[in-house]
């Protein structure tokens, strides 16, 4: 399988197969192979770009890094296609390669309008699989969005690359793997899942000396289950994850393992706030938890239901704006607010630097 | 040699069946010609005139009646001067050499030299003619690094061989011939400074092998107090993903009291592997004052390249622990993770069709895993001194769950279990190692009755957390309310410990027991406290002096300030030791 590669290719719409299906013309042009080889890893440089994105909950607490793989876990329903392209408008990114695979029709026609709406469709190729196509296609989607993606980012591009959803394309598998008669493993998943989800998910590269990709996939959580066996590999082979519940990114769960390759650039009480917000937010869980069971609740257990309501309307919504270090104050004025000095368990210097007067 | 071809018959994936005329042994290496490019192949099953063989390379584009070529040797590994401080593939395949021919890809059917041929390394003898020597005995040695590599009797020469002739001490490289050897026939066999060995063979020219006792130091006060590892030892880490199995290898690789450490990347991700790379040659080893890369070997299989060659990483990265280990150095191999072998192992099996074990793997994935563990081990060598090979994995459990065959056939055969926790890791407890359900046989750092003490503070406090779910804190007594603070206090500053604070990430035996004994004073005393409101800013107060304290290098002024200050904090809330912590206290001086 090949896919043709030119400039010609952003605006454009194509199908499993290669084929356009926005009416413009066929491109044939410069063929390239698809589900090539992957990268040397001598040739990767370390990942240490943050990409902003201006939403608190992963600008701060779990930070997008050019050249991440990084899934949405979400089960159905929730609003991922609109985070998505959220981050598709406000994303800086020279290219942008969507993948759709069974994706609703309606779906597909929001992208198309978010994207235009937003001034980005004239910089994104999208290669889109609908429901009602054929499941061979499916197959191919990742593969040749990939490629194209690579391409790119040879030609020192800043690509990043949408794909939703996953679990469709592990579905297409399945389906396939069954058909040829092969022993299934796991749920009825082929053997090699790890290995197929791993060489399109390692694709995501910076370049030494030229562009890179970064890949941002919804996997969506067939019953909420996150052991099931798609959001399990893909866990396994991401480095991180999103997860998307209620409509907000949890911050349980939720991980970004290369934050710490820049958040320690960006301001230096970003980790120690971090980890402590998120640290009391996990009490604020745990007497929330004991207060629905009818318990009394201490002085120290107000303070935390104070504290995890905050934090909840200010930082978590996922309507919220802000750039970093915007969010960096609302948090030491959220931790003000509530609690003594001490009770952070920050380190004493940061706190006398930036623990806001009163 | 012979030459020995087959043609391809059929294809499935990566395995391959190939009709072939002479002699073929199992796991004997083959190519298969794909449009003249070479790829790399096993055998893994012959039936009749039948091979069917597993391709360490994609296995696109071959055809029936492609031409094989069979080699007649096992998949093995190149030993001699110049391992440390590479980059392999899982076929010893130095990736930086294939960059330097293939660019940026890993283009299939190009294979380099695991050492370099060319460069010179200054040998001198140690044997003179007429010695009698044996297969792991050395003739001479090269400087490397800050070692001295012995230059080893080949182990596969069996019986016992005479020096007929040795160089003089001077530059060689890799070809030259630098001692002739006869056998009992009188026979010669040339000795070069590097020889091959196959990955699947454990190395054993040791006189015995001793029992794992001493303790190796990984500067993780959770591991080395709580669940330590010995040198020799072997011990697993499983945990769920995003748990951080990763970062404390990392960490271990970098901070651990070893000689030489081999890092197996099999089948994870590539970003991690370029991590250490790029930190590592800036780090300093404060034993040598040389970079941390010169102690250091990277085996990186990663998950996106073939699936059979992930199989051999294993096995190569364990061959090259076993030869340093000859020379009596301290080896620490870091396999992460092993889960994704026994996944490789899954994959060739089912596509051979085998009659499937639990969750599809091959009913011989616990035997293959113990044989993989029990090439660990403190050796002493044929010149009498002693070296080691401790290997510690890394097991992904799916869906996090340890009553899965790989973590289960783990657990049978290591002396140390690390368990990490998702509810650790959510709650950022770093290392999310779970101090209720992980043990070790190895013996810790820090006295054993204290060990006992801080153990049951921490289980006594797990239970009464527990407890107050259900009753809440009213229903709690002040003094089993108090010992669940302790306890809280305890896994805040002792267990729990910052992987990115150079200071604290790096806490040395010496500071493990003087923090130890100040907390079992802390833990171990009674206070008079009257209410749940002062007991918690209490322990709040000290627990903030205690992670300070963490912080600030070991026994400077810093130091001395805040251990001061959590001594007046003592004395205010008028704190006096119980009984138990007395004795153990005493008993420690």
């Amino acid at each position: 399988m090949r896919v043709s590669f030119s400039e010609d290719l952003l605006g454009r719409i194509f199908n499993g197969s290669g084929e356009p299906r926005d009416k413009g013309p066929a491109l044939t042009e410069n063929m390239k192979a698809i589900g090539g080889p992957s990268v040397n890893p001598t040739k990767r440089i370390l990942a240490n770009r943050m990409l902003r994105t201006n939403i608190p909950m992963i600008d701060m607490f779990n930070t997008l890094v050019v050249s991440q793989k990084l899934p949405i876990f979400s089960i159905s329903g929730e609003p991922y296609n609109q985070l998505l392209a959220r981050i598709a408008m406000q994303a800086e990114a020279d290219v942008i390669v969507l993948g759709g695979m069974g994706l609703k029709y309606d779906d597909f026609l929001y992208f198309k309008d978010a994207l235009s709406k937003g001034g980005a469709l004239s910089k994104t190729v999208m290669f889109i699989h609908t429901a009602s196509d054929p499941t061979v296609e499916c197959m191919m989607i990742p593969d040749m969005v990939l490629a194209v993606a690579e391409q790119f980012a040879l030609q020192n591009k800043d690509v990043l690359v949408l794909l939703t959803d996953m679990t469709n394309f592990a579905d297409a598998m399945k389906e396939i793997a069954i058909t040829q008669e092969q022993v299934p493993s796991n749920r009825g998943y082929p053997g090699d899942l790890y290995s197929q989800l791993a060489s399109r998910y390692e694709k995501a590269v910076d370049f030494a000396d030229s562009g890179s990709v970064t890949v941002l996939a919804v996997t969506t959580m067939p019953g909420d289950d996150v052991t099931h066996p798609v959001p399990d590999n893909t866990g396994y082979i991401t480095e991180g994850q999103y997860y998307l519940k209620g409509g907000r990114i949890e911050p349980f769960g939720s991980l970004s393992r290369l934050k710490q390759n820049v958040n320690g650039k960006t301001r230096k009480d970003h980790r120690a706030l971090m980890d402590a917000m998120i640290r009391m937010y996990s009490s604020y869980k745990e007497t929330l938890e004991k207060k629905n069971m009818g318990f009394s609740m201490s002085r120290w257990d107000e303070k935390l239901l104070k504290y995890g309501e905050l934090f909840e309307n200010k930082m978590m919504s996922l309507s919220v704006n802000l750039t970093l270090e915007q969010a960096l104050d609302l948090g030491w004025e959220i931790l003000a607010d509530c609690f003594q000095k001490e009770e952070t368990g920050i380190k004493s210097v940061l706190i006398d630097e930036f623990w806001p007067e009163r | 040699m012979t030459e020995n071809t087959g043609k391809v018959i059929s294809v499935n994936g990566n395995l391959i069946s190939v009709e072939f005329k002479g002699a073929v042994s199992m796991n004997e290496i083959c190519y298969v010609k794909v449009d003249d490019t070479p790829l790399k192949s096993e055998v893994i099953r012959i039936r009749g005139n039948v091979a069917q063989i597993q391709v360490y390379e994609m296995t696109n584009g071959i055809k029936c009646g492609d031409a094989v070529e069979f080699t007649g040797e096992m998949l093995s590994a190149e030993l001699g001067p110049g391992l440390l401080g590479q980059i392999y593939d899982g076929l010893q395949n130095p990736l930086p050499v294939l960059a330097e021919q293939a660019g940026w890809f890993l283009e299939r059917g190009i294979y380099a030299n695991g050492l370099n041929t060319e460069k010179k390394w200054e040998f001198t003898p140690t044997a003179t003619v007429g010695d009698v020597v044996r297969a792991g005995e050395y003739v001479g040695t090269v400087p490397e690094g800050s070692f001295l590599h012995k230059i080893f009797v080949p182990f596969y020469l069996l019986g016992s061989y005479t020096v007929k002739s040795i160089v003089e001490k001077g530059e060689y490289t890799l070809k030259q011939t630098v001692a002739v050897l006869t056998d009992e026939r009188g026979c010669e066999i040339p000795l070069t400074m590097s020889f091959k060995w196959p990955v699947k063979r454990a190395v054993k020219c040791y006189s015995e092998r001793l029992a794992p006792i001493e303790t190796m130091e990984t500067k993780v006060r959770l591991v080395d107090s709580f669940f330590p590892v010995a040198k020799g030892g072997t011990y697993c880490t499983p945990g769920p993903f995003g748990a951080g199995k990763t970062v404390l290898q990392h960490t271990t690789s970098k901070y651990a009291d070893v000689d030489i450490v081999i890092i197996a990347a099999c089948g994870e991700r590539a970003g991690e592997v370029v991590e250490t790379l790029t930190e590592f040659p800036e780090l300093i080893d404060p034993k040598t004052n040389r970079s941390l890369m010169e102690r250091t070997i990277i085996i990186c299989n990663t998950s996106s390249m073939p699936v059979a060659s992930r199989e051999a990483s294993v096995y190569t990265s364990v061959t090259l622990a076993e030869y340093y280990r000859q020379m009596g150095l301290h080896v620490l191999l870091l396999a992460d993770s092993t889960s994704r072998w026994a996944q490789a192992l899954r994959e060739m099996s089912g596509r051979l069709e085998e009659i499937p074990g639990e969750e599809a793997f091959p009913a011989y994935l616990e035997s293959y895993i113990a044989a993989f563990y029990e090439r660990a081990g403190y050796v002493r060598l044929p010149d009498g001194s002693t070296g080691s090979v401790t290997i510690g994995g890394t097991v992904s459990p799916a869906g996090g769950n340890f009553e899965e065959p790989v973590t289960q056939a783990t657990l049978k055969v290591v002396g140390a279990f690390h368990g990490l926790s998702r509810e650790r890791s959510d709650a950022r407890k770093y290392p999310a190692i779970d101090p209720l359900i992980s043990w070790s046989k190895y013996t810790s750092v820090i006295d054993s009755e204290k060990l006992q003490f801080c153990k049951s503070i921490l289980h006594h406090g797990y239970e009464i957390g527990s407890m107050m779910k259900v009753v809440g804190e009213e229903g709690t007594s002040l003094l089993d309310y108090i010992t669940y603070l302790k306890s809280e206090m305890l896994d805040a500053v002792y267990l729990q410990q910052n992987s990115f604070d150079l200071v604290d990430a790096n806490c040395s035996t010496m500071r493990q027991r003087y923090v130890t004994d100040k907390l079992v004073r802390v833990l171990g005393s009674n206070y008079s406290i009257q209410n749940k409101d002062d007991a918690r800013s209490f322990f709040n107060n000290m627990r903030q002096k205690f992670i300070d304290w963490n912080y600030i290098e070991f026994k400077n002024e810093d130091f001395n300030k805040i251990e001061s200050e959590i001594d007046k904090l003592y004395c205010k809330a008028n704190g006096e030791l119980d009984k138990l912590a007395e004795k153990l206290l005493k008993d420690g001086e």
